[in-house]
Formats: C-alpha cells, structure tokens, sequence
C-alpha cells in the first residue's frame, strides 16, 4: 500500500468529489427539466390528457436524436452551447452541461414510461369527479407514479457515473479522470483498482438507496 | 322531471367504424335504480360515460337533473360531475393513498378544507362498513373492500346521481351480492338515482326497477324488470333472460321421457306462473278437468323486483284437442305458455 500516499488519498478524496458535484448537479438538472418535458410527451401523446399530435411527434423526435447520439459525440457537438452555458468547454462546471443534457432526455423518456404505468382508470376516475388536468397531474398522475419516477432516477444517476467518468477524460476531473491518468497513463494499476472499486461501492449504495425509497413508497 | 334524460345519443368512435351509440334515448327517474345490460361491446360503458361526458356523444342531448351537459363549459362541466358519483369495474382507486385519503379525493378536488374532509370521511366510512380500515391501503383490502372505498368515494361529494360501470363484474357472487345490498340500502338512505350497467341479469334481477338491453349501439328493449323477464320480446333479451331463470331443460333429460301412447299426442311447454295465478293449482286442475297427464320435467320458483315468479317445463300427454284446451285454459289465466319443441 506504499502509493496510497497522503497526496494519494486527496486525490481520490477529491475526484470523488467532483464526481459527486457532476452526478449530483446533472441529475438534478435532468429530474428538472426531464420531468416537466415526460409529463408533457404523456399529456400530449395518444390518449394523454390533451392529445396534441403535432407537439408531440417534434418532442419525441428530439428526445430520441439526442437521446441515440453517442455520449461522447454528444459532449463535442455541443461545445459551443457549453461554452455559452458555464463560460467554458473544460473543468467539472462544463462537464455538467452535456452531462445534465443527455440525462435530461434519458430521464425524459424513462419518466414518461412511469407515468404510463399510471392506471388510466385512476385518472378516468379523478375526471369523473370532477378533476382538473392540474389536479390530475399532481393529485393522480405524479403521486402514483413516484415509485417509477425515483426507479427511473436511480438507473439514470448509475449511468451518469459512467457517463461523468468519460467527461472526465475531457478535463471535466472526477473520479474516471484519476484512474485514467494514474492507472493508465502512469501504470498504477492500484489506482485503477481503486477507482473501479469506490465507482463500484458508490454505484451499488446508489441503487440500494433507490431500491429501498422505491420498496417504501409503493404500497402494492 | 326526468333525474337522466339521454335523448338520440349517437357515437362513433372512428369514420367507418359500427356506432357504439346509435340513437339512444332514456328517461331515467328520480330514486329508481335503472339497469343496463347487454353483451361485451354493446356500447354500456359508452352510454353511461356520456351520462358525465367523459365520452362526448357525436350527437345527442345529455339531461343530468334538468341540465343541458353539453352546453356546459369545462369549470361548470366539472361541477356538474362533482354532483354525479362514479362506480367502477376495476374500482380505480389510488394505490398509494389510504382508504381514507382516497375517499377524501373529491372533496380535496373541490377545495374542502383538511377538517372538513376529516369529519366528512368519518360519516362516509360507517355508511359502507370501513371504519376499521380507514388507514389501510387499497393492496391491503379484498375486492369486495376497495368497491365499498370506491363507493364511499362516489359518494363523498354528496351527489344524487350515482353510476356504476360493471362495478360487481370483478367480484365473487357473494361479494356482489353484498354490493349489490348496499347499493340498495345507499339509495334508500341517500335518496339516489342509480344508473347501473351489467353484462349479467342477476345484477338486473336483484337490483333494479327498470332495465334496457343493448346491443350493437342500441337500446333494444326496456320496461320493468318484472316485464322483461317475464315476457321478454326480443331473441337477446330471451337469452339474457334464459341465464337467470334457466328454463332450458337437459337435452339428455327430454330424450328420456316416455313417448306417447296410441292416440296421444306429446307437448312440451315451458310455463311461466307471474302475478294473481302463481300460486294456484294449475297441473292439477289442467290434468283433472281436460284430462291430460302433465310430467312436471323441471320447475322453481324464484323472485323478480320483489315479485313471485315461477317456470315449469312440462311434458303433457292426452288427445290432442284436450291439450290444446289444457294449454288454452292456462294462456287464458295468464299465464305464459311457450313450445318447447321436441327433443331429438
Ligand atoms: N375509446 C374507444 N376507442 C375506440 N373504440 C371504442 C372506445 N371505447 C369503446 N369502443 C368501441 O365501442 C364499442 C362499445 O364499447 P363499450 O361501450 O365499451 O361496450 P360495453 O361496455 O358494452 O362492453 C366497442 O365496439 C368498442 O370496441
Ligand atoms: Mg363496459
């Protein structure tokens, strides 16, 4: 264990922390924006509450296209975007924006299927009594979606701990970054194992979390 | 004034396809259970979603208490429909609230305050039997259970107008013999009309006053439940009829019985005993004075609407012309005597 030096341990400790910030930041950013837009492809998709075709299919098309662009391809592409964004195109700040992005319309279409698991008659019911479509959306549809919703959001923060790991590699730090530097480019497959094995600790405390808020919140 | 008046309510659901409604007209009045039944796909659950416009008709007036729904905007559209409760097969409620939170539903909808919706939830509970599981969730409960939260919901708003779609097609016969009680009682306590749809005449028989058959998008007969099954006009209705009361008789049964003897014919009727003669001697008084031999092949006695009402198959043997006189005399009393027809 003699390279787990001080220096060493602020290294992990803080790549770590960069992860966290990339994650947390694009995850929250992505639940914000990525639960508004599914709520609005549910409402405006066939048998929604307002069926709206022509917003619909655009909306869908462009979750799809960014959804299939290739992370990496992604985060070039939209350099100039990230750039007006957080000011500039490297560090953990920049890695946020195509991070919080491609999250946003994962989430998007991960959120729309949890909303579709709604029970139509629920909503039929809330109509029958005189609902309003707010009402519906936030008295019927989102409460008795919300075990899906955080199922959904803990599968997107595990792939964003991949996703971080590539943007690290673009200068975005983190805890990819690291291995890849030390591990890699300076043979210190120690380092490596290490990163593998908090990536992995953090990933599996990720899901466990989410699985148990899940278990308590549903109540089939 | 009629409490549901539909008048011509037609629907189609795309350019092409059969009607689920064509020219639908009912009076439904004030206090009466009125039943609707059909086949699957007859257009029911169409009709009765017309009643609160979740289903908008392509045409058609839609009455509810004296007012015109369809000239409604949506605000009073969804006041109108806080005045009509809803009852459904699959009981719809929310998986994660509890029983209470889920009959407090449509007073939080309508913006009664929290207090509020407490004491009105602990009146609504007792009325249905579900005090005891007010903090359980709807998981937690039988079927027979979530129907009666799902009543209890239909009538937190205190409405006089309550619907029900198939809402003991889900449950056991005894389960729905007790919902269908309780549905009774609930009227008579609260005052209600009851609009109720059911694929199955048992629900019609125990339940209701009026009743209309559908089919394909159509009302094809209608009156008093006691008149419907009694004399049943149209080949649907005799079917649906035929599930209750059971007046088939085996086959097998009809083969077995004794042939005619030299000079006898053989009749087989079905009689229906209703109203002043259902309790009289009939058989024998037939037998003795037109001197025929009547083999009782299957019989019982049942109730409709609260009525009396009795089927018998018969197998009658003697002169031809005597039974003839026999059956003419028991047509003559009233009674309904159709050919069974003979048995290979
Ligand atoms: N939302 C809908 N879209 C298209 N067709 C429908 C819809 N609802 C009902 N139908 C059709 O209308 C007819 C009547 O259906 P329904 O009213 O549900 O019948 P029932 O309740 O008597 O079984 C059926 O042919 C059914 O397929
Ligand atoms: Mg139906």
């Amino acid at each position: 264990m003699n390279w787990l030096t001080p220096a060493m341990v602020d290294l992990l400790v803080e790549g770590f922390s960069e992860t966290l910030v990339m994650v947390g930041a694009s995850a929250a950013i992505a639940v914000a924006l990525g639960l508004p837009l599914a709520l609005l492809l549910h409402a405006t998709g066939p048998g929604g509450l307002s069926p709206r075709p022509w917003m619909n299919r655009p909306l869908g098309l462009l979750v799809n296209a960014v959804r299939s662009t290739p992370f990496i391809i992604l985060m070039v592409a939209i350099v100039p975007f990230t750039r007006l964004v957080a000011g500039t195109s490297i560090g953990t700040g920049a890695a946020v924006v195509p991070l919080a992005l491609a999250a946003t319309a994962f989430l998007a279409r991960l959120f729309e299927n949890a909303l579709r698991e709604v029970e139509p008659g629920v909503i039929e019911a809330a109509r029958a009594m005189g609902a309003t479509r707010m009402q519906i959306v936030t008295k019927v549809l989102v409460p008795e979606a919300l075990p899906g919703l955080i199922a959904a959001t803990t599968v997107a923060l595990v792939s964003l701990v991949g996703f971080s790991a590539m943007a690290g590699a673009v200068g975005g730090g983190g805890l990819g970054d690291l291995g890849i530097r030390f591990g890699y480019q300076r043979f210190m497959p120690e380092v490596m194992l290490t990163v593998v094995l908090v990536l992995i600790l953090f990933v599996q405390g990720l899901q466990s979390l989410g699985d148990w808020l899940v278990r308590r919140l549903s109540r089939r | 004034m009629a409490a549901i008046a539909l008048s011509r309510l037609s629907k189609r659901f795309a350019p092409g396809a059969p009607p689920a409604l064509e020219e639908v007209s009912l009076e439904i009045a004030p206090g009466e259970v009125f039943g609707i039944v059909g086949r699957s796909g007859a257009g029911k659950s169409t009709l009765i979603r017309c009643v609160n416009l979740l289903e908008r008709p392509d045409s058609g007036r839609v009455e509810v208490l004296g007012q015109d729904l369809m000239s409604l905007d949506e605000a009073a559209l969804r006041a109108a429909r806080r005045g009509m409760g809803m009852v459904f097969q699959h009981f719809n409620l929310h998986a994660r609230r509890t029983v209470a939170e889920n009959v407090a539903f449509p007073l939080e909808v309508a913006g009664m305050a929290r207090a509020e919706r407490e004491r009105r939830v602990a009146e609504l509970l007792p009325l249905v039997g579900l005090e005891a599981k007010r903090d359980a969730y709807p998981a937690q409960l039988s079927g027979g259970q979530k129907q009666r939260v799902g009543i209890a919901r239909a009538l937190a708003s205190g409405p006089r107008i309550l619907l029900c779609d198939e809402a003991t097609s889900a449950l056991d016969p005894e389960t729905t013999a007790e919902i269908l009680a309780l549905i009774r009682d609930l009227r008579a306590r609260l005052d209600l009309t009851v609009l109720l749809i059911t694929h199955e005449m048992a629900v019609v028989k125990s339940v209701c006053d009026r009743v209309a058959v559908m089919e394909a998008g159509r009302v094809i007969e209608e009156g008093p439940v006691f008149d419907v099954f009694t004399r049943p006009t149209q080949p649907t209705t005799r079917r649906f009829v035929a599930e209750v009361i059971g007046h088939s008789v085996p086959p097998g049964t009809l083969s077995r019985l004794p042939q005619p003897g030299p000079g006898e014919a053989r009749r087989l009727v079905q009689v229906l005993f209703a109203g002043p003669h259902s309790t009289r001697a009939v058989v024998s008084e037939a037998s003795r004075d037109f001197d025929v031999d009547m083999n009782i092949v299957s019989g019982r006695v049942d109730e409709i609407a609260g009525e009396p009402f009795g089927v018998m198959a018969l197998a009658a043997y003697g002169a031809p012309d005597k039974l003839e006189g026999a059956l003419g005399w028991m047509r003559s009393l009233g009674l309904h005597v159709t050919e069974l027809g003979e048995a290979a």
